[in-house]
């Protein structure tokens, strides 16, 4: 199973001091982040896509390719790359590049963006929303799959005779998750085309949840990728950790209540109770996320997020650093031991990236043999 | 066409003390629309939802997007049935914020066709228009299917005015209840449809031409 870092890119002040990052920090902090999920032993760092304030991160593969020269083993993804408002061919060029420089250590996440004039500014309209989904998506899956493309839709211009370039590492797409809170028909893309279904289910009651996933297994096994408990599923997760409960409520609470997100409704212990939400000790975000395989089945790929409404990069860190030392460990083994028979333990990987591992464990088996 | 089985009654009230002049004019009106199914042979069971009681929770889904588990189960019970009998004091030339909170975390389509019966309350009879220039356009937005009559009872139609033959509250109340407890025994008995049970094939979606609106 994969762990991994998802952000949103927030520029928001910190509450405890009013004090509120430049850009360039901010966004040196996700570089920061993503390093440092490779240090502790993560597996992927995906990166939020928008283009409004107060978030900086609007070129994803720029940020990408960045943290590709500076890591070995990571998986760069996104979470999500808009695929209402952005240029499907420009995806296919853009990711395909990426995945050529990271020697394919990429996969990405669809979503549509909540943000109504994000839209417009691109020449769009949300209602046409999951149209464009549809529409887009169809047309970025056959740019990686058809070296020649002729196609005609409702939302782009004509293409005749087009050849995305470069072609997919090794003629091998990247993977891709379809990412969706409420809406249904995502789950329907995702099954339709036996790609991954991701819910960011920190914002919701789990009773939703497990209709969305629940949703996207059925419809995977109608499609005939494969038995409904194979599909391939990504959840969100929200946590802080101290060793102590109590101290980690009272120091995350005037950031949720603060959080642009969050402040202004629910109390903190609502939030808790009614989503995915975990504030606590590192025994109670393991028995929390543990506790996510039983409403959605075994699962491929989990994501915390970590740098967001205004938490000093020094926290950010020292949550990682729980999350790496005493978080993850135990997740890994707990849900490999619980996993299903034939449940694959991952989403899958491209070939360059089995390679590598492959190498790597013979390389460690060697290193013991001659030890 | 079989006999019409039982029919369910929600009932939203958006009053704010309690007892309120909004909730009596509900129950009035709950009344009277039992009644009238009563006499058709009709089983009807009314659930009241006070929105005092999910005030909080109302200004949570509004900011979190999702309802808690309580307020869902008002939600539901609104979508659930077969007829609704919505009730609000007037403020300020129009329905209460809370009362449109409540309307607002619905679906979108969630009352449309659905047989409805609008009625306010409020000090004094200046207000009565209130009913067709605020509440009506409300639910016809949301393509509910409201009945012509609705029922205004200001502070006075408590007393005599509201006992005057011609056009006096009970007689208003009857006769809307009449026309709801009519709707409700036309229209077939459906269950909302569930997207997750019965999702749109992706063959159908990708070919999609028409925008929602």
């Amino acid at each position: 199973m994969q762990f991994g870092i998802f952000t949103v890119g927030d520029l928001t002040a910190d509450p405890t001091t009013g004090q509120t990052l430049s850009e360039e920090d901010r966004i040196k902090v996700m570089v920061t982040v993503a390093l440092k999920a490779e240090e502790i032993g993560l597996d992927v760092f995906a990166t939020g896509e928008h283009h409004n304030p107060p978030f900086v991160p609007s070129s994803p593969t720029t940020m990408l390719g960045f943290i590709a020269a500076r890591t070995q083993r990571l998986m760069l993804s996104t979470a999500t790359t808009l695929i209402t408002t952005n240029d499907p061919v420009k995806i296919a060029e853009d990711y395909a590049m990426l995945q050529h420089l990271a020697e394919g250590r990429v996969d990405l996440m669809m979503g549509r963006g909540n943000m109504g004039p994000v839209y417009p500014w691109f020449g769009q309209d949300i209602r046409n929303g999951i149209a464009l989904a549809y529409e887009n998506y169809a047309l970025l899956h056959r740019l990686w799959r058809e070296d020649v493309v002729d196609w005609s839709g409702r939302f782009r211009t004509p293409l005749t005779g087009f050849t995305s370039t470069p072609r997919p590492l090794d003629g091998v797409p990247p993977f891709v998750w379809h990412g969706s809170i409420r809406s249904p028909e995502i789950a329907e893309q995702a099954a339709f085309y036996g790609d991954g279904f991701f819910h960011n289910n920190i914002f919701w009651p789990k009773e939703h949840v497990q209709r969305m996933v629940d949703l996207y297994r059925r419809r995977f096994e109608h499609y005939g990728h494969g038995p409904a408990n194979q599909a391939i599923v990504g959840l969100g997760g929200h946590v802080f950790m101290r060793a102590n409960s109590q101290d980690a409520i009272r120091e995350f609470r005037p950031y949720f209540d603060h959080a642009p997100v969050y402040g202004g409704g629910p109390s903190l212990e609502e939030y808790m109770e009614q989503t995915p939400m975990t504030i606590g000790s590192p025994q109670e975000v393991i028995d929390r996320t543990l506790s996510f395989r039983e409403i959605v089945g075994d699962y491929q790929r989990q994501l915390f997020l970590a740098d967001h409404a205004g938490l000093p990069l020094k926290t950010v860190l020292e949550q990682m650093d729980m999350l790496g030392e005493l978080v993850v460990p135990v997740l890994r083994k707990e849900f490999a031991a619980m996993r299903s028979e034939g449940v694959p333990d991952g989403p899958p990987l491209h070939p360059r990236v089995t390679a590598a591992e492959t190498a790597k464990s013979t390389e460690q088996v060697a290193a013991v043999a001659v030890a | 066409m079989s006999a019409p089985a039982g029919r369910s009654l929600v009932v939203v009230s958006a009053g704010l003390n309690n007892p309120s002049s909004t909730r009596l004019l509900a129950d009035r009106l709950s009344a009277a629309v039992d009644r009238h199914l009563r006499d058709a042979g009709i089983d009807a069971g009314a659930e009241v939802i006070e929105l005092r009681n999910h005030a909080q929770d109302l200004t949570n889904n509004l900011l979190t997007g999702f309802p808690s588990p309580r307020l869902q189960a008002a939600i539901d019970a609104v979508l659930a049935a077969d007829g609704l009998i919505a009730v609000t004091p007037i403020f300020s030339a129009s329905y209460s914020g809370l009362f449109k909170m409540f309307f607002d975390v619905l679906d979108r389509d969630g009352l449309a066709g659905k047989p409805s019966l609008i009625a306010a309350t409020g000090g004094t009879p200046r207000h009565s228009l209130a009913i067709d220039h605020a509440l009506r356009p409300l639910f016809a937005y949301l393509n509910a299917a409201v009945v012509a009559t609705g029922v205004y009872a200001a502070a006075e139609d408590w007393g005599r005015a509201g006992l005057d033959a011609d056009g006096s509250l009970v007689e208003r109340i009857d006769r809307a209840a009449g026309e709801l407890a009519t709707a409700m025994i036309t229209r077939p008995h459906e269950a909302p449809s569930d997207p997750f049970e019965t999702p749109v094939p992706f063959e159908q979606l990708l070919g999609s031409t028409t925008a929602p609106d």
